[in-house]
């Protein structure tokens, strides 16, 4: 059993024109927690509903288990707990008689129905409401038999979309730590446009922006890698070594990243967030005695994507105290 | 196919359609239209015979039943819950047979609780007890016919209101395929006529069962669950 839970290939959709994916790739291992973070629209949820066979991919392939989402749907199906994201549930049923149902949908053997919803509604802490109907629990409450529906025919593979939106701090913690729990036993794929979310919970983040895989690290390098740099283009008429080496030896500058022209010298350089080497950068060529042709800022994609991102709790505490630069 | 997820998905069903108001409201309305014209058809004619009630209560399905299964897939699909149903490991046959189950336990609750003024003409009254018992046949046969396509027009629209108008519309058509074949005459004539619900239903009120009947009913039964088993499925690779 040394094939990866998950593995996605080439994976695309769209909806009518708006292309939602493209070509995604990315595997998750054997009781891995892996994150999807990314602002609204990245298209954390298409990715997460082709994975439970929920939409079908434009193009690519998606295999959970050995499986491909496409012609072994229901074998897919068995193995997947799925949380919907903002999950409607059915507001007329009790949770008890809830988690019944859906425990008895996804084949768990009558005689441990029972025994199985008892064990998620204390894992959930969801006892005490097992006779409420579900229309008149709270947010919090509704996110939890949400929670409590994907643990309830104990599935080897958890997709869990936006899994504390709507929650409490307290709650928050609580489900997190849950999640944690089922670490090593479970896959799990969660996926957040909260920055510390991904970052406490998850052992490697995928940040998805406009429907690709744009970063791909553990949490703890993630948000210096997302903070870390800015960057400029400049194109230049000179010889593109000595150009290159020029624009290297400027202090402040972290990368110069050559980018094929014909005829002229194009580059693109990193630097220290919060620093402008601009005049410093067209000093060096204008030194150097060649023609510059073009110099602007480029506002790189992981900068731009972090500033999308929730980067404060939803309780006010901030995640990287000191550098709130949501909205900045 | 699972019996058990197909049960579960029908007792869902029932639960729900008794927890909702409309669903007593229907089965009052009901009631109360068909008591009041088993009432004045016997207070009128002063005679012990059911055939025209009973042709009558067919009609009244035609109303009826589109209420019935309006919402069974519609308010799945605008709620969001289909998601789950389509996300957990089974077929959209057992789906579509949970809840096609449902609501055919919901018209025989209500065509029995109608049973009340036949038993009470009984009680006074000698009438003929084999066309009454196949007057309920063929209101059952009927009823399922019309849920059928019903819960095939409620895959098509998350829209209930939409589900009601189109199945109620769908079935009127079919049920005056026999009027309107004269328009055509010929060829399309006779295969209109041949499909009119109101050419198979006229006789089972006289007491004749025939069985062209009985499987001309039942082919519009899986002709419905297939085209609604259709729909939901397509979801899958659309
Ligand atoms: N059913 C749909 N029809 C049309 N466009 C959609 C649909 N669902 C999502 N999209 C579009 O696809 C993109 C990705 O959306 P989504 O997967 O929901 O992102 P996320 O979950 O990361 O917020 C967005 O541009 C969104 O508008
Ligand atoms: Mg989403």
């Amino acid at each position: 059993m040394t094939q990866p839970a998950i593995q996605v290939k080439n994976l695309s959709k769209s909806y009518g024109l708006t292309l939602a994916l493209r070509d995604v790739s990315f595997e998750v291992r054997r009781g891995e927690i892996v994150g999807f973070l990314g602002p609204n629209g990245a298209g954390k949820t298409t990715t997460m509903r082709i994975l439970v066979g929920y939409l079908p991919p434009t193009s690519g392939t998606a295999i959970v288990d050995g499986y491909d989402v496409l012609k072994d749907s229901l074998e897919v199906r068995r193995r997947i707990g799925y949380l919907p994201e903002n999950i409607s549930l059915y507001n007329d049923m009790t949770v008890e008689a809830f988690l019944e149902f859906m425990a008895t949908i996804r084949g768990v053997a009558r005689k441990r129905v029972r025994e199985r919803v008892r064990a998620v509604m204390a894992q959930t802490r969801l006892d005490h409401m097992a006779r409420v109907l579900i229309g008149k629990l709270s947010r919090g409450y509704r996110q939890r038999v949400g929670l409590a529906q994907a643990l309830v025919h104990d599935p080897p593979i958890l997709i869990l979309d936006e899994p504390t939106v709507g929650l409490d701090p307290r709650q928050i913690i609580e489900t997190r730590q849950l999640i944690k729990s089922l670490a090593g036993d479970h896959t799990v794929i969660l996926s957040s446009h909260i920055l510390p979310e991904v970052s406490m919970t998850c052992q490697r983040v995928l940040v998805i922006h406009q429907g690709q895989i744009v970063a791909e690290d553990a949490p703890e390098n993630l948000a210096a890698r997302l903070r870390g740099s800015e960057r400029i283009r400049v194109e230049v008429r000179g010889p593109a070594d000595q150009v290159r080496r020029a624009l290297e030896a400027i202090p402040g500058v972290l990368a110069v990243i050559p980018e094929a022209r014909d005829g002229v010298a194009s580059f693109a350089i990193d630097c220290a967030v919060g620093t402008d080497l601009r005049e410093q950068v067209a000093e060096a060529v204008v030194r150097g005695g060649w023609g510059l042709r073009e110099l602007r800022p480029v506002g790189m994609s992981l900068e731009e994507i972090f500033l999308k991102l929730t980067t404060e709790e939803p309780d006010g505490n901030t995640g990287n105290p000191g550098d709130n630069r949501e909205g900045a | 196919m699972g019996i058990r997820a197909i049960l579960a998905i029908t007792a869902k069903e029932l639960n729900s359609y008794f927890a909702s108001f409309i669903a007593y409201a229907v089965v009052a309305g009901f009631l109360f239209v068909t008591g009041a014209f088993f009432s004045l058809s016997v207070l009128l004619s002063r005679q012990v015979n059911l055939r025209f009630t009973l042709t009558d209560v067919a009609i009244i399905l035609l109303f009826v039943s589109p209420a019935i299964t309006m919402r069974l897939l519609s308010e799945e699909q605008a709620s969001g819950t289909l998601e789950l149903l389509v996300t957990s490991p089974i077929r959209e046959a057992e789906i579509v047979l949970g809840k096609f189950l449902a609501a055919l336990v919901f018209l025989v609750i209500m065509l029995a609780a109608t049973a009340y003024y036949p038993l009470l003409l009984i009680s006074y009254s000698q009438p003929d007890p084999g066309p009454i018992a196949a007057a309920y046949l063929g209101l059952f046969l009927q009823g399922a016919a019309f849920i059928s396509l019903g819960l095939f027009i409620s895959a098509l629209t998350r829209n209930q209101v939409v589900a009601y108008i189109f199945t109620f519309g769908l079935l009127l058509i079919i049920w005056l395929f026999e009027a309107i074949s004269g328009i055509f005459g010929g060829q399309v004539g006779s295969i209109l006529s041949s499909l009119a619900f109101y050419n198979h239903f006229v006789d089972f009120p006289k007491g004749v069962v025939d069985t062209k009947d009985v499987v001309f009913y039942i082919s519009v039964v899986v002709f419905g669950l297939v085209l609604a088993e259709r729909v939901l499925e397509s979801r899958r690779w659309r």
